[in-house]
């Protein structure tokens, strides 16, 4: 039994059933094919996470941020005072997480790419875009650059869903995705 | 067993400090058996105070309830985490090495003195960070990233417990080297100590993890430290966090052979590949940090990949086999003993009102298809983009921790109150119905939450209709109603806990002694003597479709529920 020491003190020796090797082989190679797909899904498929991230510091981010933000202001998200920010296609595009909001709004066009920085001021955060449901982590110091292409247009937001303080539940940002070419409905888009 | 007798080294039976246990003849010892007992009733103790928590949690979480106030929510949640993730199971596992060393081998514990400092370590810890916690000011949740910090008695209590559970691992090493020069037993030790073993080989990683961040984080919270990087915290962190589960996984494995040894007399179809799943354990559980790091930046792809697969799904594999030489060995002591009709007669009359096997055999079941494959396709490096701080992730985790830890644990008590504490359950019938209670409210927990991270949800989140936030967002209704079933999950998993801290409490406060004769009679554990099965399991005995059957089923659930995943994740935005 499982509490005494084997009765067959050569116990490695046995000889193992052909139904347990059977498993242990399905098993073994089921386990290799789930490794092999994830690579796999690298090379075929759409959704992988970028490896590109730098080092930042906060204030510099919040800088950049602000500038990207001055530079394509095309409107203010109701009556928020939140600056609505429609940068071209193709573009750096930058938003930052802090106690607790996501700034700025963003204004995409559907089935554009855009390089999309994420960092936090202050402490981590976490960027989940709903109803799409992507869901990614954010560190402050570390500026982390994904290219995303928004396939469908709509009002999105952004909860964030890594704790962070008695105001974390209140932290919800906002992406609009338009058609390309549209003139900007920011304005017209409410709260 | 013969084996039993000899296992005793040719010692007198009354041996000073020593007894023989009437029920399974091991050579008892007392001074061991006295801290198995305080160290199984601090973790009680504190399964019952970190459970109360966790039902406050999920009837905050239910909309309709919204019980708590947000502060006290994001307190509580931070104390449910540290309670019962930590505490109540930490505590548990000492007892189980404590019984897997020194009971199983017939020896004596090695320094019991030290054992007994390593308790009060762990409980003034405990008490220490429970403390700071409720408090109000160390509400950072169970794993408190940085740069959001504590107070510095929350990071103390953490270090004086790992301090005080990591000597009680090296007094379960010293126990194996004395019991090994005493020749308390003969030939290998036994399979169960094997697992406790793994467990405590991978203890010595998780807690020497937790001390190399949880020290400079103290000195950081006191001001020696002016900065700790957030992502090198998780990474470390996670080396204990999620390692620590990785002993458990080993600890409730051990304690599935152990019961079904008990209360069946099972013994594992092949001793060589039972203890080859363990080695698998040892050599790659504890990559999985990775698991907490797939959406993170600053790390690779290919870093993620190898890591968060344990290098190819080997540990997944060791649980694969566990899934059936677990079964396996169940259905062929039930086909020796004359259950041989059809492919399940064997499974219907197994002993169901024995709540020391239902409620094992209910956490390996549960442990397989609710924990084992929702982290297989949790932990799949791209997958996670959909499920990462989702409440998929605390669905998944219970279906781990509690279905499958919690309830073998729960199991496993059935058997250490009358051979251990040498009493009688009172109240059998709740006994016989708890781990069904609790089994499927827990199952229940874990998969509404699972449902409700599936369609987004966050997890650790004080308010899902967003009424305090600048903007609102609507989550699906049926989000919405997987929590509210998740609540009344969370009510009938409180029942069953309730159910079972009364009857622990009350049969050792009340239980009637046992004498051998009463054991005999209460049929909780197998009859020792002449050996039921001595040799079905060896070549050319096997004959086992059940357990084919129910492997079957469980490969085919897995790889379609992998399946439909990546099809989700396929309908995302495209990005890289």
């Amino acid at each position: 039994m499982a509490i005494h020491p084997p009765k067959n003190r050569l116990w490695w020796n046995e000889p193992v059933e052909r139904g347990e090797i059977v498993w242990i082989a399905i098993a073994f190679l089921w386990g290799v094919f789930m490794f092999l797909f994830m690579i796999w899904w690298h090379f075929t498929g759409a959704q992988n996470l970028s490896n590109e991230a730098y080092r930042i510091d906060p204030d510099t981010y919040a800088e950049r941020t602000e500038a990207f933000a001055e530079q394509y202001t095309v409107g203010e998200e109701g009556d928020t005072g939140l600056p609505v920010v429609h940068p071209p296609p193709g573009s750096d595009v930058y938003m930052y997480a802090r106690l607790w909001e996501w700034w700025p709004v963003l204004e995409l066009e559907r089935g554009q790419t855009y390089r999309l920085h994420l960092s936090s001021l202050d402490w981590q955060h976490g960027f989940s875009l709903q109803p799409v449901n992507i869901n990614i982590q954010v560190h402050p110091g570390y500026d982390m650059v994904m290219t995303i292409t928004p396939d469908r247009t709509g009002v999105f937001s952004v909860v964030c869903n890594e704790y962070c303080g008695v105001g974390h539940h209140t932290m919800v940002g906002k992406i609009h995705v338009v058609e390309p070419g549209q003139p900007a409905p920011a304005a017209e888009s409410g709260g | 067993m013969a084996t039993t007798v000899e296992g005793l080294g040719g010692r007198p039976a009354t041996e000073a400090g020593f007894r023989i246990c009437p029920a399974t003849g091991l050579r008892v010892h007392i001074a061991a058996q006295t801290l198995i007992k305080a160290n199984a009733v601090a973790a009680v103790v504190f399964l019952a105070i970190g459970g109360f928590f966790g039902l406050l949690v999920a009837l905050t979480r239910w909309p309709a309830v919204h019980l708590l106030d947000a502060e006290w929510f994001y307190l509580i949640l931070t104390a449910h985490g540290l309670d019962v993730l930590l505490v109540w199971i930490i505590f548990f596992e000492i007892a189980v090495l404590y019984f897997a060393s020194a009971i199983l081998l017939g020896s004596r514990l090695a320094t019991p003195r030290l054992a007994w400092v390593a308790f009060a370590l762990m409980l003034i810890g405990a008490a220490v960070t429970n403390v700071a916690v409720l408090q109000g000011d160390s509400s950072v949740m169970f794993t408190s990233y940085p740069p959001m910090q504590a107070t510095p008695n929350f990071y103390l209590g953490l270090i004086l417990f790992a301090v005080g559970a990591l000597t009680a691992v090296f007094i379960f090493f010293g126990t194996l080297v004395i019991a090994k020069e005493e020749g308390t037993y003969e030939g290998s030790i036994p399979l169960v100590t094997f697992g406790a073993l793994t467990a405590a080989i991978i203890a010595v990683f998780t807690l020497a993890s937790g001390a190399v961040i949880l020290i400079p984080t103290w000195l950081w919270s006191l001001g020696l430290i002016a900065h700790i990087d957030p992502l090198m915290y998780k990474l470390v962190w996670w080396g204990m966090g999620h390692s620590s589960q990785q002993i458990n996984v080993s600890a409730h494995v051990a304690i599935w052979y152990l019961i079904i040894a008990l209360v069946l007399g099972a013994k594992p179809l092949s001793e060589k590949v039972s203890r080859g799943a363990f080695l698998l354990y040892i050599l790659f559980l504890q990559l999985a940090s990775a698991h907490h790091l797939l959406v993170e930046p600053a790390l690779s792809s290919e870093w993620k990949v190898f890591n968060t697969s344990y290098a190819m799904y080997l540990a997944v594999l060791g649980s694969m086999i566990h899934g059936m030489t677990v079964p396996g060995a169940v259905e062929a002591v039930q086909r020796q003993r004359g259950f041989t009709n059809g492919i399940f007669e064997w499974l219907r009359r197994a002993p169901w009102d024995n709540p020391a096997f239902a409620g094992m055999f209910l956490s390996l079941v549960m442990f397989g298809f609710l924990g084992g494959i929702s982290g297989v396709v949790l932990g799949t490096e791209q997958i996670n983009l959909i499920m990462h701080n989702t409440l998929y992730v605390p669905g998944h985790f219970h279906a781990t921790v509690v279905t499958g830890t919690t309830l073998a644990f729960m199991a496993a008590t059935y058997l250490v109150i009358p051979l251990i504490f040498q009493r009688h359950l009172v109240l059998p019938k709740v006994a016989r119905w708890q781990p069904y209670v609790f089994g499927i409210g827990a199952a229940g927990i874990s998969l509404f939450m699972m449902g409700a991270g599936t369609l987004g949800v966050s997890r650790r989140h004080w308010d899902i209709t967003f009424s305090e936030a600048l903007f609102s967002f609507d989550y699906p209704a049926t989000a919405f109603l997987m929590m509210g079933l998740n609540g009344i999950a969370a009510l009938l998993a409180a029942t069953g806990g309730i159910m079972y801290v009364v009857v622990v409490v009350g049969s050792i406060l009340f239980g009637e002694r046992t004498t051998e004769a009463s054991i005999r009679e209460s049929k909780l554990i197998a009859p020792y003597g002449p050996e039921v099965a001595a040799t079905y399991g060896s070549a050319g005995t096997w004959h086992l479709p059940g357990t084919y059957v129910l492997v079957g089923i469980f490969f085919t659930a897995f790889a379609l529920y992998y399946f439909v995943n990546w099809k989700y994740l396929s309908e995302i935005w495209p990005m890289g």
